[in-house]
């Protein structure tokens, strides 16, 4: 049945017909045709958030949780140019999205109108894909390929920018979305003599390691699942990237922890004395493998991902695999049972990595009364862990504390802003996965100065009654940038003390929040129960020790082998070009 | 470990065809520049009856490994239907269009006109005081021509820039 439609609720229906059961976004001219078309429409629900930067985030933080591509509604110009954080994100991070803002009617684009930003042009080099519409008839069409291309492949966020008067125009509207083009399919499975030759590889491999990525958690659970399944086969330990966490059960004896900048001391010496590395859906980002000429010097390298273009980018591997990370480990299990393989004896080399467990590399000092901000995680995990939580983080050290002392058994539990750091997204993207996941435990572990980026969302969690928690470790500092400037800039503090804090409690309160501060060991446990126990959204303001410092850590331009732990003699200045380093 | 300053530089000429949208050509060539990749001239043109494909050409160089980078990015836009790097594939041709303005008179002048001759250069507009010239060729015979007229009178220079194609009967 073929009916005419106006663009917005040709718009509407594409949407629903992808499945879309959310919408983050925010109103605007630009967009109040479309905004009219949801007006009392129940299959999709419309998250409003209080900045459209908080919609973005939330979008990714919904994508993340649950797998599903997140939507965003914005208007055009300013709102367009506010989502492009969260965009360029979800870009960095491979996270699906569909990002859809309004434009100024097509005979005004060009003339500078009022609200008029070049969205597409803005936009072109942060995502996957994006599209100026010209022309109603074409967006069922656009739509359909958009959420297409966002999911398929590497993940990753599509714009769709729609000018005012292409919204109200009529167009046929077939019930459908229609036939989609063909010109974007990616690889998924790999050929199967490069998959003989890695379980070869492995098999033979006396020190091998799987470097692991937030690849296996795009490619979905079953990805999860094969990876357990070909450790258990072949043996060999597991680390991760910052964005794999949870593809392999931190509770397992081969775990070894986070690798890089801030990973364990295991990680990062298994790495740099291993003679195979398994990447699979890694990137060989730079905070991962410290100074290049000195990473993973002795061994041959595998690397499996879907994206070509993130192979021998920076790392030149001896084995390239393009391929979906879940297709291909189930294809490396199917070659290893039928290859008749059978586990090397890597008991010298478990044994060599329990030498380095023995270094204890994220042991910290206890301050008696005083909160250390280590402890607090550890407690937080101990408290929450049997409620399978999701939790989220802002960017800092809170981030880093929380990847190594909170442990994730599971996929899609961990929502970070890994390769963009971008501060200010942990509120949004607990609200975005507590959307999509009401009854979940959700959790922003966020810091003191990364809270106020995005702080406004607070009212957005009221509104919606999602019953999110922040707990805030707070140290009166930007921690990180405080950290950097005691290890390179002999402790001259330029601008990162937080100056006048809000109080948190009363700030939290004033938006229809439970608020509870805790000030000393004594409170912790409690605290955290408390807000545990309550039904709605807690903020924890947590004062933790101000001058703690997040170690292990790898100094930029050092090599894995080069980690400072704990109580080593670090303050001090670099030289230039180890500052130059980012 | 790719140590790119270490390895040698290497001139590559790429077709890419692509869907012809509006701002692939924005989209090329903002990421040759957001990833520091170099180009050295770039040509495009549609190239099918209905106008829904076009071929774009682009001379780089670089090292071995950011050429092999430069392809595998370019692979993954959407728009992009095939990359095809003639200078690894070849033997290719490619040409290219000058169009060379020559100002002068008396033995400049017919001296400019017989190198024209021996490049096989076109007269496409004279006075009594100057010529323009149509040449191709490939970029080195351009050059070559250019730097013999900088001694007769050159006023300007315009160029296309490279269009290649594989030899043979196959397409790529």
């Amino acid at each position: 049945m073929s009916t005419e439609r106006s663009g917005a609720e040709i718009l509407v229906e594409s949407l629903v017909a992808k499945g879309v059961e959310f919408v983050f976004g925010y109103p605007g001219g630009a967009v109040l045709p479309i905004y009219d078309a949801l007006f009392g429409d129940e299959r999709i629900r419309h998250i409003l958030v209080r900045h459209e930067a908080g919609a973005a985030h939330a979008a990714e933080g919904y994508a993340r949780a649950t797998g599903k591509p997140g939507v965003v509604l914005v208007t055009s110009g300013p709102g367009a140019t506010n989502a492009v954080t969260g965009i360029a994100d979800a870009f960095m991070d491979s996270i699906p999205m569909v990002v859809i803002t309004g434009q100024v009617p097509t005979a005004l684009i060009g003339t500078d109108a009022f609200q008029e930003a070049d969205t597409v042009g803005i936009t072109r080099h942060c995502t996957k894909h994006n599209y100026l519409v010209k022309d109603a008839s074409e967006l069922a069409a656009i739509v359909d390929e958009a959420f297409h291309i966002a999911t398929a492949g590497r993940p990753g966020p599509v714009v769709i920018d729609i000018p005012k008067d292409v919204q109200i125009a009529l167009s046929r509207w077939t019930g459908h979305n229609g036939p989609r083009r063909t010109r974007y399919a990616p690889q998924t499975t790999a050929p199967a003599a490069e998959i003989a030759d890695a379980v070869a590889m492995i098999a033979a491999a006396e020190r091998p390691v799987f470097y692991t990525g937030g690849g296996v958690i795009n490619a979905g659970p079953a990805a999860s699942e094969a990876l357990r399944t070909l450790q258990t086969l072949t043996g060999a330990p597991v680390t991760s990237t910052l964005m794999g966490l949870g593809a392999f059960p931190a509770g397992h004896p081969a775990w070894l922890g986070m690798l890089g900048m801030h990973g364990t001391y295991e990680a990062n010496m298994a790495m740099n004395k291993a003679d195979l590395i398994i990447a699979v859906g890694a990137r060989f980002d730079d905070r991962v493998t410290g100074r290049l000429d000195a990473f993973a010097p002795h061994s041959r390298k595998i690397h499996i991902d879907i994206d070509r273009a993130s192979i021998n980018k920076t790392v030149r591997v001896d084995l390239p695999i393009i391929g979906d990370c879940g297709v291909v480990l189930q294809q490396m299990i199917d070659a290893w049972h039928h290859a008749g393989h059978a586990a090397a004896d890597l008991a010298p080399w478990h044994a060599r990595i329990d030498g380095w467990r023995a270094r204890k590399s994220l042991a910290y000092p206890s301050r008696g009364q005083e909160i250390m901000p280590q402890k607090a995680i550890e407690r937080l995990y101990q408290l929450t862990r049997d409620r399978d939580p999701v939790i989220s983080t802002e960017v800092g050290q809170h981030q880093m504390w929380a990847a190594q002392h909170f442990h994730f058994d599971a996929p899609n539990r961990w929502l970070t802003s890994g390769g963009l750091g971008t501060m200010g997204y942990g509120l949004p993207a607990a609200i975005g996965a507590q959307a999509g996941l009401p009854d979940a435990l959700v959790i922003d572990i966020a810091g003191d100065a990364s809270i106020q980026m995005n702080i406004q969302e607070l009212g957005t969690a009221t509104q919606y009654r999602l019953p999110v928690k922040v707990f805030v470790l707070n140290n009166e500092w930007m921690g990180m940038v405080r950290q950097w400037q005691e290890l390179t800039y002999e402790s001259r503090y330029s601008n990162s003390y937080s100056d006048s804090l809000p109080d948190f409690v009363k700030l939290a309160e004033a938006y229809g929040w439970k608020g509870i501060r805790i000030e000393t060991m004594d409170e912790l446990d409690a605290g955290i129960q408390a807000m545990i126990d309550h039904p709605g959204p807690v903020f924890v303001d947590c004062l933790v020790v101000k001058e703690a410092n997040c170690f292990p850590m790898i100094p930029s331009g050092a090599a894995h082998t080069d980690m400072i732990l704990y109580g080593d003699d670090v303050a001090g200045t670099m030289d230039d070009a180890a500052k130059a380093l980012v | 470990m790719t140590d790119p300053i270490a390895e040698a530089q290497e001139r590559h000429v790429l077709t890419i065809t692509v869907d012809n949208e509006a701002g692939i050509l924005a989209k090329i060539a903002g990421l040759f520049t957001a990833r520091g990749y170099n180009i050295d001239s770039l040509t495009v043109a549609d190239i099918t009856d209905n106008h829904e494909v076009s071929r774009i050409t682009i001379v780089t160089h670089g090292p071995p490994s950011i050429i092999d980078q430069i392809r595998a990015q370019l692979e993954r836009l959407v728009p992009v239907h095939k990359v095809v790097d003639l200078t690894e594939i070849g033997p290719y041709i490619e040409r290219e269009l000058a169009l060379v303005k020559v100002a002068g008179t008396g033995n400049f002048r017919v001296e400019a006109l017989r190198v024209a001759e021996i490049f096989r250069a076109k007269v496409v507009d004279t006075t009594t005081e100057s010529f323009v010239f149509e040449l191709t060729g490939a970029p080195d015979k351009i050059d070559t021509f250019v730097a013999l007229m900088k001694e007769l009178g050159l006023v300007e220079v315009g160029r296309t820039g490279v269009v290649g194609m594989v030899r043979g009967r196959e397409a790529v």
